[in-house]
């Protein structure tokens, strides 16, 4: 009970950052990590979820959204991100502004050994394209990151990742 | 197998001014390839369209993000059978967030054009209008001859979003066109002009 009462706690401290910098749209492949947040975006009256049938198409519907002056954020599992690189094309050529999510699988206490070849491959094919990636570890860290995160993104106009760790999110048991 | 190249006796470089007359009352996206082409000469490159030369699978889902960003607009992609099918799973993501302003246009000319010709699933036995339905598109239309356009320009204006036209064009080139391919400046050049669309209240 302590780890889904702890993840509930980051979960609304990130919610509140996002919606406080006007992100509306949470595009989302479902992951544990990630279902918090989801749900209070969907109910949350200010926000909403849109669900994706792959993680590239999030990061053309929040360059989309940009093109009209709207926020979006797209929230994935570690697997996820290797699904989205020639997408991120948008991000290089074009400027635009990119906040991505990425709930770690295959790093720290990872029992699922499908989890680790893309756990591994995070970071590196994300900063391959472009991609800022902003770790975070522990608990005290996490305000601050995501910050960092959304200021990059929509202050800077850059590419960011906010990679949340298993250390930080506690490994998933089978 | 056998190639079946769609039986269509429509030119892709008529579709589009034929669908939409008012051109200028929509936010337009294309996928890359032939569909920029043909949106990019139709408009003579207008503020209000964006073209993709790479990103091959993200039009419709662009076009999703702009549809549900700005709910007062009416949001058109133009793409092509390839892009469409590499990420043909953005249908069911269009279908599920059920967009009131979104209508997907896919001409479709059975091959890769931009790469030689070599032919795409079309060709041979996918029908892109019961993947649109049975992704749970409010509303779905084929066509393949030019005297079905007029009614497809109907079904544009008229029927239940999210909409999906399937126009199955004859093999052939797309419109020349040399079109900025900077698409930093195109994004803002689109960003800027939408800002000042929605200050003027343009509809």
């Amino acid at each position: 009970m302590n780890a889904v009462r702890s993840r509930e706690d980051w979960s609304w401290r990130v919610f509140d950052k996002l919606v406080a910098a006007e992100v509306t749209l949470f595009s989302y492949v479902p992951d544990y990590g990630n279902a918090d947040i989801i749900d209070m975006a969907a109910a949350d009256n200010r926000t909403r979820t849109v669900l994706l049938s792959s993680e590239q198409e999030g990061v053309a519907l929040c360059a989309g959204a940009d093109l009209v002056g709207g926020r979006g954020v797209l929230l994935m599992q570690s697997s996820g991100v290797g699904n989205v690189p020639n997408m991120l094309s948008l991000v290089q050529g074009g400027r635009f502004p990119m906040l991505m999510i990425v709930t770690m699988r295959g790093d720290y206490g990872e029992q699922n050994p499908w989890q680790y070849p893309m756990g591994r491959a995070v970071q590196p094919v994300l900063e391959a394209m472009g991609i800022l990636c902003i770790r975070v570890e522990r608990d005290d860290e996490l305000d601050q990151a995501t910050d960092a995160a959304i200021s990059a993104a929509f202050s800077a106009g850059q590419g960011v990742a906010l990679i949340l760790s298993q250390k930080f999110l506690g490994a998933k048991a089978f | 197998m056998a190639i079946n190249l769609p039986d269509s006796t429509i030119d892709r470089r008529a579709v589009l001014p034929e669908l939409f007359p008012d051109p200028e009352n929509y936010l337009l996206l294309s996928g890359l390839a032939g569909a920029a082409k043909d949106t990019a000469a139709w408009t003579r490159e207008a503020e209000n369209l964006l073209t993709l030369g790479g990103a091959m699978g993200g039009a419709v889902s662009m076009g999703l993000g702009m549809a549900l960003a700005a709910p007062g607009q009416q949001v058109a992609v133009i793409t092509g059978d390839g892009e469409l099918l590499m990420n043909i799973g953005a249908l069911a993501t269009v279908a599920s967030a059920a967009p009131d302003n979104l209508t997907i246009v896919c001409i479709d000319n059975g091959q890769h054009g931009e790469t030689g010709g070599q032919p795409g699933h079309t060709s041979r036995r996918t029908d892109l209008a019961k993947m649109a339905e049975g992704a749970g598109f409010a509303s779905v239309m084929t066509v393949s001859a030019p005297g079905d356009l007029a009614a497809a320009s109907r079904f544009i204006a008229e029927s239940v979003a999210p909409r999906f036209l399937w126009a199955r064009v004859m093999p052939g080139p797309p419109s020349a066109y040399k079109r900025n391919w900077d698409l930093a400046e195109c994004r803002l050049r689109f960003r800027n002009s939408f800002s000042d669309r929605r200050t003027d209240g343009h509809r």
